[in-house]
């Protein structure tokens, strides 16, 4: 890992994202970005802003409405030299174009027996408690999280953001890079000034404990981490893991802690069947039976299409703090 | 913009060297082509999909193009294309008879999934349409570094129902980027013909609606399609914006191995078709041109089958891929290539 960092400023989420898609781009001028509304705008939460007065149109394209032709763009772009971000506006409508994601960018390094490759990034907003009803609050990275060829990577921190961009970019494989909406403003922390990289095959242990440990990522880590300040005033100790990268998923990371622990709770904002929370259950199932003390149990969204707008409704969807705790003291009293 | 339609002038300005260059490249496309079936036939060979009847136009494309500088994403029929680009035909048999050293993909793919790093031509999959963007973004990156390189592309007709047919136009003609788009209208997809696929006959119609040329040649006139594929490379590389070329061919096969077009068309169509066929016809031109004697045409096919033969026998003994490299190539080995 490369660390040339000078100094070390608070940002926020979205800060963080943009300082190393820009220092990137500086320093890397194959890095470009395409996609609905990245240009004057600088993309509909402002992800990009500033970037297309910097390096240009032709650096920071604004692309036509079209998510197909944003990801095959970006492809053939990096199959002849490129390092493209394709920003999908939302993560409810990369669907058009998840034959280029899955048919093509997944498959090319694997069909060509390695002659050919997909060095790009696909950066899109998931997630939920922003009012944007059925199709402004999916997480649907599992979809993406079950294809070989992908990397899947959700950062929760502002340090992560960044190292991780800065990580995607520079790797060779297609990688899918998932920010959850609510963390854009809202979460901040110290970012280093400067080139530094986070890996992107890592979890990363965010709180230590020996009670239970909690998995989970994106906007969910913080939820977690609220929820488990609670119990620790009532003495328990709690673990928790930021998976961070969903594919590859850290095995050992997960087994360490699991097994540690003796009891599991897997948070996610997703729906629980056949999700990422499944997959960390089974990986527990079948290598940390003898250190299981309880049940491994999961908290996510409900088996119900997508996030409804009216607030009651949104609420029903949400896995909060408060349910977190319920959750947690339930494991606790096993 | 008006569509224009194009007839044979002549020998279109080329000399005859030239001439029974073209021909020849037809010949060994055809002849690789016939053997395949052949291998499918006595089982040796589990699919093909074949190119027979849309030669003419491929090779003059190849022909034009400047191979390993302009970029090409082909489409499953364009066997001929990749010959003229320096693939050869044991490189196929290798694909067909799935052995390690297939330079496509390995045996991974099945047969006609073209890929040559050495010849940018990008490896295809086999989802119809997808290939028609990763054109228009290899073009875009092409115009970035200030090269002049042209990138070529192919789809059926069938194939233009697909949306991203339209992604991919509208936004090479938004752009002007240097892409040429070829239809190879052979009027079926699989079973369902052109009647069924589309509204009006002609598909170069549509390039109306984007403010490009479309053009329409008929793909069973070699000198034809040359001069269009000459003015479309020309076009691309003088940076004044893609090209709809919609070449009417013919499929002279069932749609592939798996299929038998005796089910959904006429016996007397499949014969008319026969009489045709590119190559015969022009044969027949060079002959009255005084280009190619019947006798330079049988050498011309005696030295191809040697070379066939050849081919054959070298791609019969080489190695089938051993079983644990399916794990190999999921992400960058070392190795791999990496951007
Ligand atoms: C997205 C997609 N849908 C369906 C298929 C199955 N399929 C393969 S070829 C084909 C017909 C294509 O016809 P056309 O585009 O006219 O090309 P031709 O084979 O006639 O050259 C179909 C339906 C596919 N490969 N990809
Ligand atoms: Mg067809």
């Amino acid at each position: 890992m490369r660390n040339r960092v000078t100094g070390v400023a608070e940002k926020t989420y979205i800060e963080a994202i943009r300082d190393g898609i820009r220092e990137e781009m500086q320093r890397d001028d194959r890095v470009m970005i395409l996609g609905e509304d990245v240009g004057a705008k600088g993309g509909v939460f402002g992800v990009t802003e500033g970037l297309q007065k910097e390096f240009g149109e032709a650096r920071v394209l604004d692309s036509p409405l079209a998510e197909s032709l944003i990801v095959g763009v970006a492809i053939g772009a990096a199959m002849n030299g490129l390092r493209p971000i394709a920003e999908i506006q939302f993560q409810d409508f990369i669907m058009p174009a998840v034959d280029q994601i899955i048919s093509e960018a997944a498959k090319m390094r694997y069909r060509s027996n390695g002659d050919w490759g997909v060095p790009m990034v696909l950066r899109s907003p998931f997630g939920g408690g922003v009012h944007g009803a059925l199709y402004h609050s999916q997480s649907i990275e599992a979809i993406f999280a079950h294809i070989p060829g992908l990397r899947v990577v959700v950062p929760s921190t502002p340090y992560d953001a960044k190292g991780m961009i800065i990580s995607a970019l520079r790797d060779p494989d297609p990688v899918m890079y998932f920010e959850h909406k609510r963390c854009y403003r809202a979460i901040k922390g110290e970012v280093p000034d400067g080139e530094y990289t986070v890996p992107l095959d890592r979890a990363r242990v965010v709180r230590e404990g020996t009670d239970i440990a909690v998995f989970s990522y994106g906007m969910m880590v913080h939820s977690s981490l609220e929820a488990v300040d609670r119990l620790a005033a009532d003495g328990f100790s709690c673990e928790v893991v930021d998976l961070r990268s969903l594919r590859p998923i850290d095995r050992e990371a997960i087994v360490a802690s699991a097994s540690k622990c003796g009891k599991v709770l897997i948070v996610q904002e997703a729906n629980l069947a056949v999700s990422v929370a499944s997959e960390v259950a089974a990986i527990i199932s079948e290598e940390c039976f003898d250190s299981l003390d309880a049940p491994v149990m999961r908290l996510g969204g409900p088996e119900i299409p997508a996030m409804p707008f009216s607030p009651p409704l949104e609420q029903f969807y949400l896995v909060t703090p408060n349910k977190v705790e319920a959750k947690l003291r339930e494991l606790a009293a096993y | 913009m008006a569509m224009t339609r194009t007839e044979t002038k002549a020998r279109a300005g080329l000399d005859a060297e030239t001439l029974r260059l073209m021909y020849r490249h037809m010949l060994r496309s055809r002849l690789l082509d016939e053997r395949l079936w052949v291998l499918n036939r006595q089982g040796r060979a589990p699919f093909w999909i074949s190119a027979e009847g849309h030669e003419a136009v491929q090779v003059a494309f190849g022909m034009n193009l400047r191979p390993q500088y302009d970029w090409v994403a082909p489409y499953y029929r364009d066997l001929a294309l990749t010959l003229v680009l320096g693939m050869t035909p044991k490189d196929h048999i290798l694909s067909v008879l799935q052995r390690a050293d297939d330079p496509n993909s390995g045996g991974r793919q099945m047969p006609a999934h073209y890929g040559c790093r050495r010849l940018n031509i990008i490896s295809t999959g086999s989802s119809v349409g997808t290939q028609l963007i990763h054109a228009c973004g290899i073009a875009l990156a092409s115009r970035m570094r200030g090269e002049d390189a042209v990138t070529f592309t192919s789809i059926g007709e069938g194939g233009t129902s697909e949306g991203d047919f339209h992604e991919a136009l509208n936004f090479a003609a938004t752009h002007k980027l240097a892409v040429i788009f070829l239809v190879e209208n052979n009027g079926f997809a699989i079973s369902v013909p052109w009647q069924k696929q589309m509204p009006t006959q002609d598909v170069a119609d549509r390039a109306k609606g984007y403010g490009i040329p479309g053009v329409i040649v008929d793909g069973c006139d070699a000198i034809a399609c040359y001069r269009v594929a000459r003015e479309a490379v020309k076009r691309a590389r003088r940076g004044d914006g893609p090209t709809l070329i919609e070449a009417k061919v013919l499929r002279l096969t069932s749609h592939s191995s798996d299929d038998d077009q005796r089910r959904y068309r006429t016996s007397e169509e499949l014969e008319s078709d026969k009489e045709r066929d590119s190559l015969l016809r022009f044969k027949a031109t060079l002959e009255e041109l005084g280009v190619l004697t019947a006798a330079d045409a049988d050498e011309m096919r005696a030295e191809l089958v040697i070379e066939l033969n050849e081919a054959t026998e070298e791609a019969e003994a080489a190695p089938l891929p051993a079983a644990d490299t399916a794990m190999l190539h999921v992400y960058a080995e070392p190795g791999d290539w990496r951007g």
